[in-house]
């Protein structure tokens, strides 16, 4: 549980950072909240030779709230959790995850941006920010880009992030009144990876019918999965116990899971169905509307 | 004379525990505290083949990494005549370094020495070895084919161990034949492991004149130092074993490991301290693991429940070396007491042990020695025979308990119950979780097709091992010891032959004396661990502190007080005849306003002792007359949900019967944290080997301990039975709720989901495997 030999850069800014990961190339890596790099580190899976710590930059360390919501690269778990407006009904997605990442522990130290650049297919964020529509923004030579999340997730463990590059952001979108989400996690106990999770957000019409649906799974692939099938089945239909039924078994089938000690495919799978399925109840009871 | 300073009344006080404030400031000292000039680290090369001959070994890489001191091998080992160490019950010996060949994923293999930590682990890491895979043997039913041959060491050549038997196997069989009633299930109770928070560790060192220091975790430290006399050949008083703070042990800290040898020889070659602590990794993979018994229960009855005949063959698997820690006689430890709390005719059980490719061990995890498989084979199999019966299991567990009129009861299988009351302690049980209440919300809730399960488990243990003329570990006897002191102003201190790790010994070893003497618990300081001064004893598991070094403790303060009369005697100016000990002091009898306390006898007994001996002192061996038995009424209510097999655990109630408690509050909080472990047996933990012998939890990702967060609300409630042979009437309690609980949750599970027509379901409960059994029993309803 001793890490291999490596070195060690304090950033003093973000410019800094980013000037150092472009000097020392690919064997640096960005210390944010080092809730998974650390742990990688000491069982010597992750041998960086050199880690570039962004923890005393105080300009990455913000949440702004403009309608649509930036976090930056340090912004912690811890904090998402506590901010105010999480208790408003258009970010409700993100108020069920940022009750359930890991454990209360690791989201005092572990960021958002940190998660998504690790990119875990067993993520809690991956999975919400597909659902969310988040875009990252990314520092490269080229100076900074925004990247939508269904580009930026490119593998397990990778992204769009390219050698020499740092993140800086993630956005989520601003919801309207009529958008509600949910997030449904079974996991064996608290901090372990999800056995299955399920992202959902959903935004309905005037009339009631659906106008888009955001409908993701974390533990389900080789990366988080997008359910597109139960996406478009929702697109524009009045939501009836069938069609969330429907939808659950869309994301049941789409859903692309190992078997493990958490537990077996076909388990997995009809998690995933039944994730789903409650999420979308939960997220329409969130905006009135019983299914 | 001056004004009453006695203390009256210790015993029964829910005293706050008097190391807790070391303990929650961070000021314990544990093994890995310590630091001394000079010191070096050691860092252990393990196997990543489950069997494998060592075709050779390459340290020339690794002692060239910088700070690296030193590389031992086995053979270094074996040619110092250390290569094996004798396991503690003496039915086996266990390679220290891999000789030859490697019989298990994670062995022992080589020994680093260097400088620093991180030179350690670079250093173990550039240790070349060259490994030849063997087929493995992955578990015991492929292992008594003998077709792999895997301890070609050892005079028997094949892989069966020994084979134990206790009962009447014929009658049993024909009590059977005759039953009008009979079940039989197979049930597997998983091998789990007590991953103490602390893992393993020590620091050796020889001083100037050659003498060695061990500090180390653990839970016996005389039988250490007796086992590293026995072993390195280094006489007995040249050893001083230190037993610091420990972070829980749970029967992990019983077994003298390979790492301790091999730092000990580190420290003597080099002529350095040498401080070895495990990885998480390590202690889950390497060190002792409990239970893995594979058992067939049967139980006959008459058709009334009437119980008439219990058999239970077992099949165990003990892993590359025989490592049970279990007392010579008793391979498979107290698996007699199968019986349980009822009164069968006749029984049978047996034990045959294998080897296999797993890491070795069999040790008792909060569990006095096989108590746990034995009481959820037979809190299993009531309930299976209760569901067949179409009877109350609650019906079925008083028509045939042992009721208290029969006491001292004499088992079937060799043991004499010391005393009990099972229809009370389920009485008790019944009526604070609202039996009757539960049944109707129940048969509610299955009319709408919900599932909610009541499990109960009516346990009885056998503890405090043990009297001498049965038990000992490496041929030494299983008494304890204490040994008093008293200063002149009245406080005092404590030894005894046990170790706490967390028992809270430092407070009820106070109590016991304070009750005993009159004095304050406050100023009796208890000291443990250290073999220079404490007196011999076996240590602390099996539940054993309180019976056994707890009775010798209270017994030595009687001695005390016994020196102390005299004294009393010669202070109040009377013949010591006429002293009496009333309402904790001495008094001239019939004249109470003529009396003295304990502390000013322990100021005469050194400043005015008149022809008496001075000094105020006492040390007591103990070798109990039998062991105790506490027993149990646990009940666990739970709701299942269908569609993703999760278990909630809504109530839980424990009432226990331990005898005599010392301290409600520190009996309050052993029942916790072992409920919160048989929870964990129960619904999440498994040291699960894949078919190549792999281990699949090697951290606490994967071997899951539970966290306030899943951990359900426990209530608890008392009765008290004294045990009549004990000093003071208490039983032990420490390992009742982890003996307990696995059966009454599993029992709440399959109860739940018995609509179904489930019968039985594999711990752990997982819920795949839940919503596995639900969708196969709904699937064989839909066929039929």
């Amino acid at each position: 549980m001793i890490p291999a030999a490596f070195d060690y850069r304090r950033a003093g800014s973000a410019d800094d950072a980013f000037a150092q990961l472009q000097k020392l190339g690919g064997d640096a890596r960005v210390l944010a909240g080092g809730q998974s790099l650390i742990p990688a580190m000491r069982f010597r899976l992750a041998r960086p030779s050199v880690l570039v710590d962004i923890n005393g930059v105080a300009e990455l360390d913000y949440i702004t709230m403009n309608g649509a919501l930036t976090l930056g690269a340090i912004a912690r778990d811890s904090a998402v959790e506590r901010a105010s407006w999480i208790g408003e009904r258009g970010w409700s997605l993100i108020h069920d995850v940022s009750r359930v990442v890991a454990d209360p522990v690791v989201r005092q130290m572990g960021t958002v941006v940190g998660s998504l650049c690790h990119n875990d297919p067993s993520g809690d964020w991956p999975a919400v920010a597909l659902a969310a529509r988040a875009e990252m923004v990314v520092r490269g030579k080229d100076g900074q880009r925004t990247v939508p999340i269904d580009q930026f997730l490119v593998d397990s463990f990778t992204t769009a992030v390219q050698e020499g590059e740092m993140a800086l952001a993630v956005r989520f979108p601003a919801p309207d009144d009529r958008t509600a989400g949910s997030y449904q996690k079974v996991e064996r106990k608290v901090g372990d990876y999800a056995t299955a999770a399920a992202a959902v957000q959903v935004s309905l019409n005037a009339d009631g019918t659906v106008r888009g649906a955001g409908i993701a799974l974390s533990s389900a692939g080789p990366c988080a999965v997008r359910v597109t099938d139960a996406e478009a089945l929702l697109k524009g239909q009045t939501p009836t116990a069938d069609l969330i039924r429907a939808a659950g078994e869309a994301a049941a089938k789409q859903s692309d899971p190992q078997a493990d000690l958490r537990g077996s495919v076909e388990y997995k799978k009809n998690l995933a169905g039944v994730l789903v399925s409650r999420g979308l109840r939960q997220a329409l009871a969130r905006l009135g509307v019983q299914s | 004379m001056s004004t009453d300073t006695t203390i009256k009344g210790s015993l029964g006080v829910p005293m706050k525990r008097k190391e807790d404030p070391r303990f929650i400031q961070g000021k314990g000292n544990y093994v890995d505290d310590l630091s001394f000039p000079g010191m070096l680290y050691m860092a252990l090369v393990r196997s990543p083949y489950p069997h494998a001959e060592i075709a050779g070994i390459d340290i020339s890489e690794a002692m060239k990494v910088p700070g690296v001191v030193a590389v031992i091998t086995g053979k270094d080992l074996e040619a110092a005549g250390l290569g094996w160490l004798p396991t503690f019950h003496g039915l086996d010996k266990q390679m220290v370094l891999a000789i030859g060949k490697v019989l298990f994923q994670y062995q022992e293999v080589a020994a680093v020495f260097a400088e620093s930590r991180g030179a350690a682990a670079d250093g173990a890491e550039a240790v070349q070895v060259d490994y030849n895979p063997l087929p493995v043997v992955a578990d015991p039913f492929t292992s008594k084919k003998d077709e792999v041959l895997l301890r070609p060491d050892r005079e028997a050549k094949t892989n069966h161990i020994y084979h134990w038997e206790v009962g009447d196997r014929d009658r049993t069989d024909q009590a059977l034949q005759a039953s009008e009633k009979r079940i039989r299930q197979r049930m597997w109770f998983p091998r789990c492991h007590p991953a103490p928070l602390e893992p393993c560790g020590c620091v050796a060192q020889f001083d100037k004149m050659g003498r060695l220091h061990f500090h180390v975790t653990s839970q016996a430290p005389h039988v250490y130092r007796t086992a590293v006399s026995l072993v390195t050949g280094i006489p007995e008083d040249k050893i001083h074993v230190i037993s610091p703070d420990i972070g829980g042990g749970f029967g992990n800290k019983v077994p003298v490991y390979p790492g301790y040898v091999c730092a000990i020889v580190g420290a003597l070659k080099i002529g350095r301290p040498v401080k070895w602590i495990e990885s998480r990794t390590e202690n889950l993979t390497s060190t002792g693991f409990a239970r893995d018994y594979h058992m067939d229960v049967e139980i006959g009855a008459k058709a009334d429940g009437t119980v008439t005949a219990l058999k239970v063959s077992t099949t165990a698997d003990h892993g590359a070396f025989d490592a049970a820690a279990d007392p010579s006689k008793y391979p498979a430890g107290m698996f007699g007491i199968v019986t349980g709390s009822y009164t069968f005719p006749t029984a049978h059980a047996e034990v045959d042990a294998f080897f296999t490719n797993k890491a070795p061990g069999g040790i008792a995890y909060r569990c006095s020695f096989r108590v746990t498989e034995a009481s959820f084979a037979i809190e299993r199999g009531m309930d299976i025979l209760a569901d067949e019966l179409g009877m109350d299991p609650v019906e079925l567990r008083r028509k045939n308990f042992v009721k208290k009129e029969q006491f001292p009861f004499p088992s079937v299988l060799g043991f004499t119950y010391d005393s009990g009351d099972y229809h009370k302690t389920l009485e008790v049980a019944l009526e604070k979780i609202g039996y009757q209440a539960l049944l109707k919300e129940q048969a509610e809730k299955r009319a709408k097709g919900e599932l909610m399960g009541i499990g109960i488990s009516t346990f009885t243990e056998v503890v405090g091992a043990g009297p001498s003329k049965h038990f000992d570990i490496l041929g030494i006897k299983m008494f304890d010891s204490a040994e008093i002191r008293i200063h002149p102003t009245g406080s005092g201190i404590v030894r005894t032959g046990a170790k706490s790790q967390g028992q809270g010994h430092e407070t009820t070893w106070a109590q016991i004396v304070a009750e005993e003497l009159g004095l304050d618990p406050q100023n009796i300081l208890v000291e443990e661990g250290d073999t220079d001064t404490a007196p011999y004893g076996l240590g602390t598991y099996a539940s054993r502190s309180t019976p056994t070094a707890g009775a010798a403790l209270a017994m030595a303060a009687r001695r005390v007080r016994e020196r102390a009369r005299k004294i009393a005697a010669h202070l109040l100016e009377v013949g010591e005849g006429d002293v009496e000990w009333k309402d904790y002091k001495f008094q001239v009898k019939g004249v109470p306003a003529k009396s003295v306390t304990m502390k000013e006898v322990a100021f005469a007994a050194y400043t005015n002792m008149g022809q008496n001996e001075p000094g105020l002192e006492a040390t007591q061996y103990y070798d109990p007359p039998n062991m105790t038995f506490p027993h149990g009424a646990y009940i666990a209510v739970v709701d299942v949900d269908r569609d993703t097999g999760e278990v909630k655990v809504r109530r839980f109630l424990a009432v226990d019967d331990c005898g005599t408690i010392i301290n409600p509050m520190i009996v309050e909080g052993q029942v916790h944290g072992g409920l919160t472990e048989g929870f964990a047996i129960a619904f999440m933990q498994e040291i699960q080997y894949d078919k190549d012998g792999n281990n699949l939890n090697t951290n606490f990702t994967d071997y899951l301990v539970p966290t306030s967060l899943e951990t359900p609300h426990w209530e608890t409630a008392h009765t008290v039975t004294p045990s009549p042979h004990h000093p003071i009437g208490a039983k032990g309690v420490g390992e009742s709720p982890n003996v307990g609980s696995p059966a009454a949750f599993v029992n709440a599970v399959v109860d739940a989901l018995s609509p179904l027509g489930v019968r039985h379901i594999e711990m752990p409960v997982t819920r795949d495997k839940v919503w596995r059994a639900i969708r196969d029993a709904e699937a064989k309803k839909g066929q039929s």
